[in-house]
């Protein structure tokens, strides 16, 4: 008798459970947990029941969610202050290491782990934040919890979890010029909604999926969540490989060799069942903008805002008018003509070099018409960007060259979009408030947000010609 | 933790789709300490205008007053992580969120924290809505040991993982569940870098 053929997930689920209950219910071990600074209530419950910290040595904080973009290391509001050294009291306290506001290797904790080659594959990796899914580009097990299971996993490095459905998004073809992984991203979750993946580990493959690079990967990843995915996976390749090499917490030599060599066995078996397959053709897909307050409010930017008249049904014409709405937009506008108040390039899903480089390529030689903040993933990505002269293009075009962190994602440092003004980012959410009270966001790929920065409106940077 | 049998209760028809955390709970709120209570943070910014002024909106209307079961459209609870957004339910007083979908991460969430994410079918959200709307005083029974929930027509069935039902159901905690696999994790521990030895990070 042959082995039952095993996708992907079911090979790094199958490596992690120490016993499985009668219901159902399996205990996994924890290979690397990353704490933050919103963190703190599961430190709470730690020290509330005079518990050690589990495992030091798996355990790394990063302070990314509160820490200023600019005029570091003050930090004028006291409350904000309080959460970033709260992080590094936490961290003194139970001895794990700590990328904290003055470390050189700081940055936002999905663009670190990766950089520092603490994500590997195989690994099961665990985070009080839902973009943990980012991890997966390695072909990790990795996916967001709340504070109880962060408590719980600081307690016993384990974690209770039932076993998620496997679903395959199979992308076909090779994605046109200027069409990048957020694009991918976007047009699967308008395809098969926000909550399109609930439930399910998500695997990304095909020849679309093996031609990019791990920073397109990642993001590809990251916005696995958006799709409603517990965890988003690429299986490993010669691609992740070249990247882990010389990674600081990365193995090395024959170690790294022993790895490769058992991580290539981390794809689906050929005749693997997943509960569910989409298959896409990318090379159909435009750049792609959300209008809503959804991810899957998203169109291919030569589209139109959608018409709550044209809505199939009651319910769905409430949620359109209440979106558009929100959002400041008239039914049938044209998504050329609407007009931004400003341009963010950041976050955990679009602040890697990669995304730098795609930006400044569109913005060397031009003027934003808007202002603009770029926030680098990550001090090191910052640093390679000067290397590169990045920093002159973006001061050049007329943005603030900031320091890293989550930054004007979710605006907990400080760093808000206005009330009723409207913001074209590279961020992962345009959830109402999501940047501020009131804000309004468009999400994009950073080469599309420097194409609207440019011309003041969402533009098809394909059609912006050289400069 | 709490244990959840039975609730007969002021019930809201939030009638909102895509419910995101944001929105539960704003950003800007999550570095209070819990202990001042986090009620006055629930839906936040569809509750109160700049100058802190309620909007009238539906959960603050008196017909609504001490509700303690939403309901609400699909994706409810989608999003960010935080767990705040449970706490902001549970201090204003929300112990049953009815809904076709939620996000994965919050239905953990609210059950580690004695909250019911009870899921029904589009079509008896619906009807829970309609008849909610209809009610001189809106209230509904929802039974986890049935797991039925009454005063809307004829009784509506609702799902819940089993797992997650027994928890809620006894109050289990998981912590004391897993201590008892302490010796199995520990061999496990050793077993997994042993052959694994990546899996111990490389000293930088």
């Amino acid at each position: 008798m042959t082995a039952k053929p095993r996708t992907l997930f079911d090979k790094l689920w199958d490596a992690h459970v120490i016993v499985t209950r009668e219901d159902g219910e399996a205990l996994l071990w924890i290979d690397r947990h990353f704490v933050h600074e919103g963190s703190h209530h599961a430190f709470r419950a730690l020290d509330g029941r005079g518990l050690p910290l589990a495992e030091p040595g798996l355990t790394f904080g990063i302070a990314d969610h509160y820490v200023p973009t600019r005029g570091r290391p003050h930090i004028p509001d006291p409350e904000i202050a309080g959460m970033v050294s709260r992080l590094a009291d936490n961290a003194g306290r139970h001895g794990f290491r700590l990328f904290g506001l003055d470390d050189p290797a700081q940055g936002i904790v999905h663009v670190v782990g990766p950089e520092q080659g603490l994500t590997l594959p195989g690994l099961t990796i665990v985070c009080g934040d839902s973009h943990t899914s980012t991890h997966g580009a390695f072909g990790a097990f990795a996916f967001g919890i709340g504070a109880s299971e962060v408590a719980h996993v600081l307690m016993t490095q384990t974690l209770w979890q039932r076993k998620p459905k496997r679903m395959r998004a199979w992308f076909d073809g090779r994605p046109g010029p200027h069409v990048a992984a957020k694009d991918l991203a976007l047009h699967l979750i308008r395809t098969i909604g926000a909550d399109g993946a609930r439930g399910h580990a998500l695997e990304y493959a095909g020849a679309a999926i093996a031609a990019l690079s791990m920073e397109s990967r990642l993001t590809l990843c990251n916005m696995g969540i958006e799709a409603g995915a517990r965890l988003a996976l690429v299986a490993p390749d010669e691609t992740t490989f070249a990247y882990l090499r010389g990674r600081p917490f990365a193995p090395e030599g024959a170690a790294l060799e022993a790895a490769i060599a058992e991580w290539r066995g981390l794809a689906s078996d050929p005749d693997a069942a997943f509960d569910r397959e989409v298959t896409i053709d990318a090379a159909a897909i435009a750049p792609t903008v959300t209008w809503g307050v959804s991810p899957e409010d998203a169109l291919p930017i030569d589209a139109a805002v959608p018409d709550p008249a044209a809505a199939g049904s009651a319910a769905r014409a409430d949620y359109l008018r209440a979106a558009l709405t929100y959002m400041g937009l008239a039914p049938g506008q044209r998504l050329e003509d609407i007009r931004i108040d400003r341009a963010f390039i950041g976050s955990c899903t679009n602040a890697r070099i990669e995304d730098l480089r795609a930006a400044a390529a569109v913005l060397r030689g031009r003027r934003a018409r808007v202002p603009g903040l770029v926030s680098p993933g990550s001090s090191l990505v910052r640093r390679q960007a000067e290397a590169e002269g990045l920093d002159r293009v973006f001061i050049e075009a007329g943005f603030v060259w900031g320091e890293s962190g989550c930054s004007m994602c979710v605006g907990m440092n400080g760093d808000t979009v206005g009330a009723g003004e409207r913001c074209a980012s590279t961020t992962n959410r345009n959830f109402r408030g999501r940047q501020g009270k009131d804000a309004r966001t468009h999400i994009m790929s950073p080469a599309m947000v420097a194409a609207a920065a440019v011309t003041g409106r969402l533009t098809d940077v394909r059609a912006l010609g050289e400069a | 933790m709490e244990p959840f049998t039975r609730l007969d209760a002021v019930a809201c028809p939030l009638g909102l789709a895509n419910v995101d955390t944001d929105q539960l709970i704003p950003a800007r709120f999550m570095s209070r300490p819990r202990a001042a209570g986090y009620g006055s943070f629930l839906l936040h910014d569809l509750r109160y205008d700049d100058a802190g002024a309620t909007r009238g909106f539906l959960l603050d209307t008196p017909r609504h007053a001490g509700a303690r079961i939403l309901v609400a459209r699909r994706n409810f609870g989608t999003g960010s992580s935080r767990e705040a957004a449970i706490y902001a339910l549970w201090d204003f007083g929300i112990r049953c969120v009815i809904a076709p979908s939620f996000g994965d991460i919050f239905a953990s969430n609210a059950v580690k924290n004695g909250l019911l994410p009870a899921q029904v079918t589009e079509e008896a959200a619906e009807t829970l809505i309609a008849a909610l709307e209809r009610m001189a005083a809106p209230r509904l029974a929802v039974d986890l040991v049935t797991m039925k929930i009454g005063g809307a027509g004829s009784d509506i069935g609702f799902t819940l993982d089993p797992v997650r039902r027994l928890q809620l159901l006894n109050g289990w905690d998981d912590l004391d569940l897993t201590r008892r696999h302490a010796a199995e994790i520990a061999a496990f521990r050793a077993r997994r870098l042993a052959a694994h030895p990546y899996a111990l990070p490389a000293q930088d």
